[in-house]
Order: C-alpha cells, then structure tokens, then sequence
C-alpha cells in the first residue's frame, strides 16, 4: 500500500476529540515549561520529546476502527488494537526523524537564526522520518519473503487443489 | 501568567495540527510517524529563546536527542504489547508514559550526567 493523503478522514473525527488533544498538548507545553524551569535546561530538554500526541491519537484509531468493524458486523476489538499498535510501530519510526531535529537544533541555533534553524529542522525530520519508514517497510518485505521461500506453508490437498485450480 | 497562557495555546495549536496530519495520512503506519513529531520542540524553542537565549535552547535540544530515543523505546514497548496482548490501548498508551520518563531519565544521568 503506498501513502495517501485523505482529508475526508477529518470528518470521523469529533469536536470533543479535537478539544481534547489540544488541551493535553497545550498541559504537556506548559508542563515542560515548568520542569525546565526548575530543574534546568539538562531535565528540561528531555520533555521535548515527550510522546504529547501519541496516546490520544492511539486512542482515537482504536475508537474508529472498533466502530468501522461493529458497523460491518463484526467485534472491532482485536481489529482496533492492532490498529494503534501499527499507528506506535509508525511512531518508533518517527522517533529517528525527532532525534535528528534535536541534533540539528542543538548543532545550529548556537550560529544561525532561530527561524532558519526550525526550518532545517522540520525539513530534516520529515525527510528522515519518511526514508525510515521506506527503508522499514522495504527491508520487512525482504525479510518476509526469504522467511517465506526458506519455510513454504506445509502442501495440503486443499492448497494443491487451490493452487491447480485457483 | 502571559508565558503559560501563551505556551498552552501554542502548544495545543502545535500538537493538534501534527494530530490532524497525522489523520489524513494513510496508511496507519506512515501516519504514525506524525505522531512524533517535533510539537513541543516547534511550541517552545521560540519562547525559550526569547527567554533565556540561544544557547540555553541548544542545551535543551541536546537532552531532546535523549528524550527522542527514550521515545523509541516507549513507542517499541507500546507496539509489542498491543500485537501481542490484549491490553487496553488507552491504558497501555498512558501507562508506559513511565517507561518513557525513567528511560529519558536514566540517559539523561548515565551520558550527559
């Protein structure tokens, strides 16, 4: 499947989902603040990292996809975990682009303006965050077929027959 | 009072925007990468520098590298327990914010002491 940009998605989404994801974010900001604040820039710096849109995303996939299978007819339960789990895979993926925006910031705010610097960064952090999530996928994909042709699924009568007959 | 209303506004505009994105975006796991992104870094950095300055804010990016790869861990522990139990997503998400902080926490005082 290759990536695709759908903005009718928006729509499952409800106000109080929005509202919420705002105010956790806008809490974690604040927070960061405050622990920077006290304890230093050393403490402070790690709150930049902090998983603020994870969770509540988590949560949302798993809603939407339980309800997309109820409405099928089926129990979206197992379906709507392994939908966030996919969703946090892509995540510890993006992680690589995040530690390279880090890296960038520290290494070019100290000699080029802020704005300049946050642009290189944020260019830098998709273009990682999108070659990991290729090179995961491509190399997945390899290992599954070697894994594949090494280990052939036991021949059944049944599979022979699929497979003469289709 | 002005800097943390002004952190909690921007901050939510930041994450909310990244969270929409992240929305549109197909497949669940390419959109998943949205879900690390740089919100609070891109929400704060600003503020920071026209707080403390420069090079305070390039002291914070050096930890964020930390804090990034405590992420990694957090967000691979989230996956394996959410493929292979059958666990509670929002429990699982918001509980393992602890592993989270005692990863960022360990690396912060086992490299940059």
């Amino acid at each position: 499947m290759r990536f695709a940009f759908e903005p009718s998605a928006l729509r499952r989404t409800g106000w109080q989902e929005y509202t919420s994801r705002f105010v956790f974010g806008g809490i974690v900001t604040v927070v960061a603040g405050l622990i920077a604040d006290r304890f230093g820039a050393g403490i402070g710096g790690l709150f930049l990292a902090f998983p603020a849109i994870f969770p509540a995303s988590a949560s949302l996939i798993q809603k939407h996809e339980k309800e997309r299978k109820e409405r099928a007819g089926e129990s979206g339960t197992r379906r709507g975990r392994a939908a966030a789990g996919v969703d946090a895979a892509g995540a510890a993926i993006g992680s690589t682009g995040l530690a390279v925006f880090a890296a960038i910031v520290w290494t070019l705010l100290p000699r080029f303006p802020l704005a300049r610097t946050l642009a290189i960064g944020i260019v830098c952090w998709g273009a990682t965050a999108v070659l990991a999530w290729i090179v995961h996928r491509k190399t997945s994909r390899f290992l599954r077929r070697r894994f594949a042709a090494k280990h052939p699924p036991p021949v059944t009568a049944d599979s022979e027959s699929i497979r003469r007959n289709g | 009072m002005m800097e943390f209303i002004a952190r909690f506004l921007i901050g939510g505009f930041v994450v909310s925007c990244f969270a929409i994105l992240g929305d549109m975006l197909q497949p669940k796991s390419f959109a998943g990468l949205t879900s690390a992104a740089p919100s609070i870094a891109l929400a704060t950095i600003s503020l920071t520098v026209a707080k403390s300055g420069r090079l305070y804010a390039a002291t914070e990016a050096r930890s964020m590298i930390l804090g990034a790869a405590a992420f990694l861990v957090y967000a691979w522990i989230v996956c394996t327990i959410l493929m292979r139990r059958k666990w509670f997503v929002v429990a699982t998400a918001y509980l393992a914010l602890g592993i989270w902080l005692i990863c960022a926490l360990a690396l912060q005082f086992l490299i940059l002491g």
